[in-house]
């Protein structure tokens, strides 16, 4: 029942908000108790979430451009050392037009700074660890895959394939229970909390990573060690400075379920 | 052959240049923590910008004022770098503490660890920020953080040095003494 529901919002989708970005932040999803691999702390396994919304699509390089073209400072040509490294944008045609040919597709080489204006402009803000991973953790028919045998091998096989070849468009790929797309198998995502993964390499710089250089209970531990696809994510996402782009990394906004559209 | 050459070198070069120069010139690849227009609040409730302290060398580090054992330390720390440095630079080096938990970081309860801790606020200033704020500047400091069930936080514990213009020099997570790198960055011209 749920499901028809989002389907139908779906399909309503580009006649319900006229002029809004399609593949936005049309689906509110529940959220509630959820085991993430990046649990709270050692001694609470079980995050709450807060209902939310998460972009159905993700940003696509003409999305990006729509706000480049408003917001100069986030051109390549103009954007601070500060907020963006060198690669950034670095694909497009030109500091204002991604040419043709990538237009539909996700936009990639963006730093986390510029991840978060954009999402700002719109309003929204980038979707947490939380709300990302609960909203992945969907198939096409379950809210909560992660313990189907099928499901984890599929998203395994979408992880190991070459990441040669052009990126699909932004919103291509199937919709999940929750409607939403692209979180599997395309990019990784920017997330507002990319800086408090505290699982990186510089906490394995000097033996214990306990010592000296994290204040509070340290580094924290992952579990459900064999949820490769999301530990791959958290290497990812820990390993990315806030100015550092790369061509496999893109990023959705979210918002609070009951904040302004 | 000759003549686009000659035009090549005489007009065509310089104005390649020039407009080589130009995306060059126009990024800069600016790195200076200045350009973040994030609003604090210190110790005294007074707004101040992150910048507070322009023209100035600065040390600058996140901390939170109910940590048990590591932001103490902190504030060890900076003194210990404080000591090794000669009078006149440390009469000219400024320190700006920006906390972490903007919920009870309260201006009023910095001034209480200021005056608790005997920190001189004329060259130190401990600062409040949103937690908007903190995620960015945590973002450009490279500092990563989390806030933990108990309303703890974990964090790492870098203290970077600043020149005048906000550009980090060089960083530092050692503890507990005054590490060279930035001994260095403070005596440098």
């Amino acid at each position: 029942m749920i499901r028809a529901c989002t389907l139908l919002a779906l399909a309503l989708l580009p006649f319900s908000a006229p002029g809004a970005r399609a593949g936005g932040l049309d689906v509110p999803i529940a959220g509630g108790k959820f085991e993430s691999v990046l649990p709270p702390s050692p001694e609470v396994k079980v995050a709450v979430i807060p209902a939310f919304r998460m972009d159905t699509a993700l940003v696509s390089n003409a999305d990006f451009a729509a706000f480049v073209r408003k917001h100069a400072e986030w051109r390549r040509d103009s954007v601070a050392g500060l907020f963006a490294d060198k690669g950034y944008l670095r694909h497009w045609a030109s500091p204002t037009d991604p040419g043709k040919e990538v237009a539909a597709q996700p936009v990639t080489q963006v730093s986390w700074f510029a991840a978060s204006a954009y999402c700002e402009a719109r309003g929204a803000r980038l979707p947490r660890w939380y709300e990302w991973e609960l909203a992945a953790a969907a198939s096409a028919t379950a809210p909560d895959a992660r313990d189907d045998p099928e499901w984890r091998q599929q998203i395994l096989e979408w992880y190991s394939r070459s990441a040669r070849g052009a990126l699909p468009a932004a919103g291509a790929s199937p919709a999940n229970y929750f409607g939403v797309r692209d979180l599997h198998g395309v990019v990784w995502e920017w997330v507002e909390d990319a800086g408090s993964m505290l699982v990186s390499g510089d906490s394995r710089e000097q033996g214990d990573p306990n010592r000296n250089r994290f204040c509070g209970s340290g580094a924290i531990d992952v579990e459900q060690k064999e949820n490769y696809a999301m530990l791959m994510r958290i290497a990812m996402l820990s390993s990315m400075k806030a100015s550092y782009s790369s061509n496999s990394m893109g990023f959705r906004c979210a918002n609070d379920a009951g904040a302004q559209r | 052959m000759i003549g686009r050459g000659t035009l090549f070198t005489r007009a065509g070069l310089p104005l390649l240049l020039a407009l080589m120069s130009l995306p060059l010139s126009a990024t800069e690849r600016n790195a200076s923590l200045y350009q973040m227009h994030e609003k604090l609040l210190n110790q005294d409730g007074k707004a101040i910008d992150l910048d507070v302290y322009r023209g100035r060398k600065v040390l600058v580090t996140l901390f939170y004022g109910s940590c048990p054992a590591t932001c103490p330390l902190i504030i060890d720390t900076l003194r210990a770098i404080e000591k090794k440095v000669d009078d006149a630079q440390r009469q000219d080096l400024r320190v700006l503490l920006v906390s972490l938990d903007p919920e009870r970081d309260t201006p009023a309860a910095l001034r209480q660890l200021a005056d608790s801790r005997r920190i001189d606020t004329t060259r130190w200033t401990l600062a409040h920020a949103d937690a908007a704020a903190v995620r960015l500047i945590a973002a450009a400091l490279g500092v990563q953080y989390r806030k933990l069930p108990d309303g703890q936080f974990s964090h790492s514990t870098i203290i970077s040095a600043l020149d005048a213009d906000g550009t980090i020099v060089v960083q530092s997570a050692e503890l507990g003494h005054a590490d060279p790198v930035i001994l260095q960055a403070i005596s440098a011209k």
